[in-house]
C-alpha cells in the first residue's frame, strides 16, 4: 500500500477511534464487544474492498481525501467512510448499470445535452479509469495518484475536471464527476450505505436525517436544534 | 402461444391516477375491471414506512420508485432530422413504476387550470389578433370547459384531500386566495397549510413589489380528512420526504393510500401486477378494441379480452401504446398530417436561488411536496402579452418541498467545486438558502412530436417511443421574461447573493438537469379528428371503446403542474362512459 498522506491521516483517525473504544465497551458480558467493532470498521477489522484491487483502493481512498478533506470544519471523506460507500455501491445494480438503458448503439460523441451515451457503466468508469490515470501519474511524474503530495494531486483532480487530461481510455471528466458524485453520496448517504460515519456530513450541514417530524418547527426562523439521527436510529 | 383469458367488461392499462379513478367509476357503474400494471405492488406499507423510506440515496438519487429505464424508456433529438440517442439515465424527468405510477411519488401541487387556457387558440386569437400566434406553434382548444369540468376537479379535490385558501366561491370573495383563480363552487376540503419560513419570506417580497402571493393547492393534507371514499388521511408533519417518496404520514395523497382501499372492497376489480401491455387488439377492420396483450411476470404472453379498454398509463406511455397498437393516425411533421404523437409538450423552467446570512434560517428540510407561497402575476393570460410578443406565463413560487443533501444542496456563484472551500461553503450555505421556481408553460410546436424509434427497441423487443423536442424562441423569450419579474421578488427579500437559471437564447433541451416529470400531448384532445386524437370525451376518434386518459390528453404545456387537470379529466370521461357511452356504444361525438 503506497504510504500517501491520506492513509497516515486515515490510521491517525482509526487510532483516536480506538482509543475511545473502552469507553463504549458494552459492559457485563465478559467480552469486550464494542459498538465500534460492529458499526464501523476498526484497525483489527478494517473494511475489505470488494469490488477495488489494492491499487484502486489506494487512489479511492486518496481521491476523496482531496475531495472532502478533514480539516477545521470536521471529519472529511475517508474519515466518512466514502471509500467502503463507493466499493458497496460498486455491488449494487446501480454499480453494474443495471438502473440504465443500456442497448446498443452507443455514441461517443454525442452532445453533452444528451447525457451518457457510453458503453461504461460505473465498474469500468472506476476499473477503466483509475487504471489511466495512474498509468498517465507514471509517465509524468514515475508515481501513481496516491502517491503524489496533496497539491499534486489537487492539481490533477483539477485537470480531471475540466477536461484536460487526455486519458485515452474515457473522458477524464467522466472519471472525475463519476467520482465525485459518489463522494458526495457517500459523505451525505444514510450510514446503512457505509457512509457518512458518526453522521459528520449531516453534521457539517445542518441536515437532521431521519429526524422527519417538524410539526413544531415549520415557521420558526431558527436554527434546527437536534442533532441528526440516522434510519438505524444512530445518533449525531 | 398466447393464453387467452376469460373476457371482462373493461380493461385499465396502466394503474397511476388515471386508472385508479376509472377503476373506481367503472366499477361503481357495475363493471367488471382489471386492471394491468407493469409493474409491482407497492403501498404506503411497507414501501414507504418509517425509517427505511427516509432514505435519499435509495428513494431519490438511486429510483426506487422510478421507471426502470433498463426494460424500457424513451429516445430524444432536438430535430426531425437528428438522430435520436436513448434517455438513459433518469434525470431531466421521473416517471413511476408499480402500483400509483407517479402518483406515488409525486410532490402533490394540485392545482386546477386557467379557464382560458382550455381554449388557448381562440382566445389568443380574440385577444390579440390571429397574427400573434407565431408560425409553427400548434397550440389549440381542449374542447372542453372549466365550466364543464369544475365539478370534477371540486370532486378530485375532495377525494385528494386538497389543502388550499379560496378566493371565489360562487362569485363571492371568501378568502385569501389566489386572485387570479376562477370561480369555484366549494371550498378546499382543507385549510392551507402553514408557510415555511422561506414561503414566508416569499409572500412578505411578493407583497412588497405589488404582486400578489396565495398559498399554493396542496394535496398534502393539513389536517385529518376522510375522503368521499371513506379513506382517512393523516396531517402533514413537513417531513420533507414527498417528491421521490411514498408518505410515511399517510397524508400524501396517491391513487394507493386515496383510492385502492376502496377500490379493493369491490369483488368487480382485480388489479393484476407485472403485467405489461405490448398493444391493443383490434377486430379486423381496426374500428374495435377486443382487449390487450399482455407480458406477465413469467414472460408469458397473455391476452384479456375486453369490451373497453382505458388506456391510462403516464403521458409517453399511452402514445406509444397507441403507436405499437396502430390506433389513429400517426403524425407526420412534414406534412402535419395525422394525430398520434402530435403536439408533444413540456414544462419550461427557471429558477432563483437565494442565499442568506447565518442570521435567516431557511431551514430546507422543512417542507411539503405540495406546498408554498405563489403569485400568478405572470401566469397564463393575467398580464398584457401584448407588447411582449409571446405566448404563455409562469406562475412562481417557494415550493419547499425538502431538500436533502445529495440532491438538493445549492452553493452560491464562485463557490469552490470541492475541497476545503467547498466544505466551507456548504456548511455556511446549506441552511440559509431558499429556492423560487418560475414553473413556465412550454407551447407545441409542429415539429416537437412523438413516434417510433427506427433503432432501439425496450426490454420486449418492441421500438422505443422516440421524441423530437427543443426549445423555440417563444420559450426562450417568455422565460426570461418572468424570470426578470421574478427576480423582483428574490431582490426585495435582502438576501447575501442570487444565483438566476435561467434558459439562453438557442439552448437546447438538456436531458441531464431535472427540469419536471410534466410530459404533455401527444394523444390531444379536441373537437376535429384531423387535429386532435381523442375527442372531448377523451375517447379515440378511432376505435370507440379505447379512452385515452391522462396528460397525453393536453394540446400544449401550461404554468400548472398537470396532476389536478388530469384527475378533473378523468372523472369527466368516466362520467361521459357511465351516463352515455355504457347506453349506447359507439362514438360519443359524430366526427
Amino acid at each position: 500500500m503506497p504510504d500517501d498522506k491520506a492513509f497516515n491521516g486515515r490510521r491517525d483517525f482509526l487510532r483516536k477511534t480506538l482509543a475511545v473504544i473502552p469507553a463504549i465497551t458494552v459492559a457485563g458480558y465478559g467480552v469486550a464487544t464494542t459498538v465500534a467493532s460492529q458499526a464501523a470498521p476498526t484497525l483489527q477489522n478494517p473494511y475489505r474492498p470488494r469490488f477495488f484491487t489494492a491499487a484502486e483502493w489506494a487512489f479511492v481512498n486518496a481521491a476523496v481525501a482531496r475531495l472532502i478533506p478533514s480539516d477545521a470544519n470536521g471529519p472529511g471523506a475517508v474519515e466518512a467512510g466514502v471509500p467502503e460507500f463507493i466499493d458497496r455501491q460498486l455491488e449494487t445494480a446501480y454499480g453494474h448499470g443495471n438502473l440504465w438503458y443500456m442497448q446498443a448503439p452507443f455514441s461517443a460523441d454525442a452532445a453533452p445535452e444528451f447525457g451518457h451515451q457510453l458503453k461504461l457503466v460505473p465498474r469500468d468508469i472506476y476499473r477503466i479509469g483509475i487504471a489511466a490515470l495512474d498509468r498517465w501519474c507514471q509517465s509524468q511524474h514515475g508515481k501513481v495518484f496516491a502517491e503524489l503530495e496533496p497539491a499534486g494531486q489537487d492539481d490533477l483532480l483539477r485537470q480531471l475536471e475540466g477536461g484536460h487530461l487526455d486519458l485515452q481510455d474515457l473522458p477524464s471528466t467522466l472519471l472525475f464527476s463519476q467520482l465525485w458524485q459518489n463522494t458526495r453520496e457517500g459523505f451525505f448517504a444514510d450510514p446503512i450505505h457505509g457512509g457518512n460515519r458518526g453522521l459528520v456530513g449531516w453534521k457539517l450541514v445542518g441536515f437532521p436525517g431521519a429526524r422527519a417530524d417538524f410539526m413544531d418547527w415549520v415557521d420558526r426562523n431558527e436554527k434546527y436544534p437536534f442533532p441528526p439521527v440516522s434510519i438505524s436510529g444512530e445518533r449525531g | 402461444m398466447a393464453t387467452t383469458l376469460k373476457p371482462v367488461n373493461a380493461v385499465v392499462v396502466g394503474f397511476g391516477w388515471a386508472g385508479a379513478i376509472l377503476a373506481k367509476e367503472l366499477t361503481e357503474a357495475g363493471l367488471q375491471v382489471v386492471a394491468l400494471e407493469r409493474g409491482p405492488h407497492q403501498d404506503t406499507y411497507p414501501d414507504g414506512a418509517y425509517p427505511n423510506t427516509l432514505d435519499e440515496l435509495t428513494y431519490n438519487s438511486r429510483g426506487k420508485l422510478f421507471q426502470d429505464l433498463s426494460k424500457s424508456t424513451v429516445t430524444i433529438r432536438h430535430g426531425i432530422d437528428g438522430t435520436a440517442l436513448p434517455y438513459r439515465q433518469l434525470s431531466a424527468f421521473l416517471p413511476g413504476n408499480g402500483v400509483g405510477g407517479a402518483g406515488l411519488h409525486w410532490s402533490g401541487v394540485h392545482f386546477r387550470i386557467m379557464p382560458e387556457e382550455l381554449r388557448l387558440r381562440s382566445h389568443y386569437e380574440e385577444r390579440y389578433g390571429k397574427g400573434f400566434i407565431p408560425e409553427g406553434m400548434t397550440i389549440q382548444d381542449y374542447g372542453v370547459s372549466y365550466e364543464e369540468l369544475e365539478p370534477h376537479f371540486d370532486f378530485a379535490e375532495k377525494v385528494f384531500g386538497t389543502s388550499g385558501s379560496a378566493y371565489k366561491v360562487k362569485g363571492q370573495v371568501v378568502g385569501d386566495g389566489n386572485p387570479f383563480a376562477p370561480d369555484r363552487s366549494d371550498n378546499f376540503p382543507l385549510p392551507a397549510l402553514k408557510d415555511v419560513h422561506s414561503a414566508h419570506l416569499f409572500r412578505k417580497a411578493a407583497e412588497e413589489v405589488g404582486m400578489h402571493p396565495y398559498a399554493m393547492p396542496a394535496a398534502n393534507a393539513s389536517g385529518p380528512w376522510t375522503n368521499p371514499y371513506g379513506v382517512q388521511m393523516g396531517p402533514c408533519n413537513f417531513c420533507g420526504f414527498c417528491s421521490g417518496y411514498a408518505c410515511y404520514m399517510y397524508s400524501k395523497a396517491s391513487p394507493n393510500l386515496n383510492i385502492l382501499p376502496a377500490l379493493k372492497q369491490s369483488e368487480l376489480f382485480e388489479l393484476r401486477v407485472n403485467s405489461n401491455v405490448l398493444r391493443v387488439n383490434l377486430d379486423s377492420d381496426g374500428k374495435r378494441a377486443t382487449g390487450v396483450t399482455y407480458v406477465d411476470a413469467q414472460g408469458r404472453e397473455i391476452v384479456q379480452p375486453a369490451d373497453l379498454v382505458i388506456v391510462s398509463a403516464f403521458q409517453f406511455h399511452n402514445v406509444h401504446l397507441m403507436l405499437l397498437s396502430g390506433i389513429g393516425k400517426p403524425y407526420d411533421p412534414r406534412t402535419g398530417e395525422g394525430v398520434v404523437g402530435k403536439n408533444f409538450a413540456y414544462q419550461n423552467m427557471a429558477t432563483i436561488k437565494a442565499f442568506f446570512d447565518r442570521d435567516v434560517h431557511t431551514n430546507p428540510f422543512i417542507g411539503t411536496g405540495g406546498g408554498g407561497v405563489a403569485v400568478d402575476d405572470f401566469n397564463s393570460d393575467n398580464f398584457d402579452h401584448g407588447p411582449l410578443g409571446f405566448v404563455g406565463g409562469s406562475p412562481f413560487w417557494v415550493n419547499q418541498a425538502g431538500s436533502k443533501p445529495i440532491r438538493g444542496l445549492t452553493l452560491p456563484p464562485g463557490a469552490p467545486s470541492w475541497g476545503s472551500g467547498w466544505k466551507q461553503a456548504a456548511k455556511d450555505a446549506y441552511t440559509h438558502t431558499l429556492s423560487m421556481d418560475a414553473h413556465g408553460s412550454n407551447m407545441s410546436y409542429r415539429d416537437n412530436y412523438l413516434d417510433l424509434d427506427p433503432t432501439y427497441k425496450d426490454a420486449y423487443g418492441q421500438p422505443l417511443l422516440r421524441m423530437t423536442f427543443d426549445w423555440k424562441e417563444n420559450e426562450y423569450k417568455m422565460t426570461r421574461y418572468v424570470t426578470e419579474q421574478m427576480r423582483k421578488i428574490a431582490e426585495a427579500m435582502n438576501p447575501k447573493t442570487i444565483a438566476v437559471h435561467v434558459k439562453n437564447f438557442g439552448d437546447h433541451f438538456n436531458t441531464r438537469a431535472y427540469q419536471t416529470t410534466h410530459l404533455l400531448g401527444g394523444a390531444i384532445m379536441g373537437s376535429d379528428p384531423k387535429t386532435s386524437a381523442v375527442n372531448r370525451y377523451l375517447q379515440s376518434w378511432d376505435v370507440h371503446n379505447v379512452f385515452v386518459i391522462g396528460a397525453s390528453a393536453f394540446p400544449q404545456g401550461t404554468g400548472y403542474n398537470p396532476t389536478g387537470l388530469v384527475a378533473a379529466l378523468a372523472y369527466w370521461s368516466a362520467k361521459a362512459i357511465r351516463e352515455q357511452y355504457l347506453k349506447n356504444p359507439g362514438p360519443l361525438v359524430q366526427a
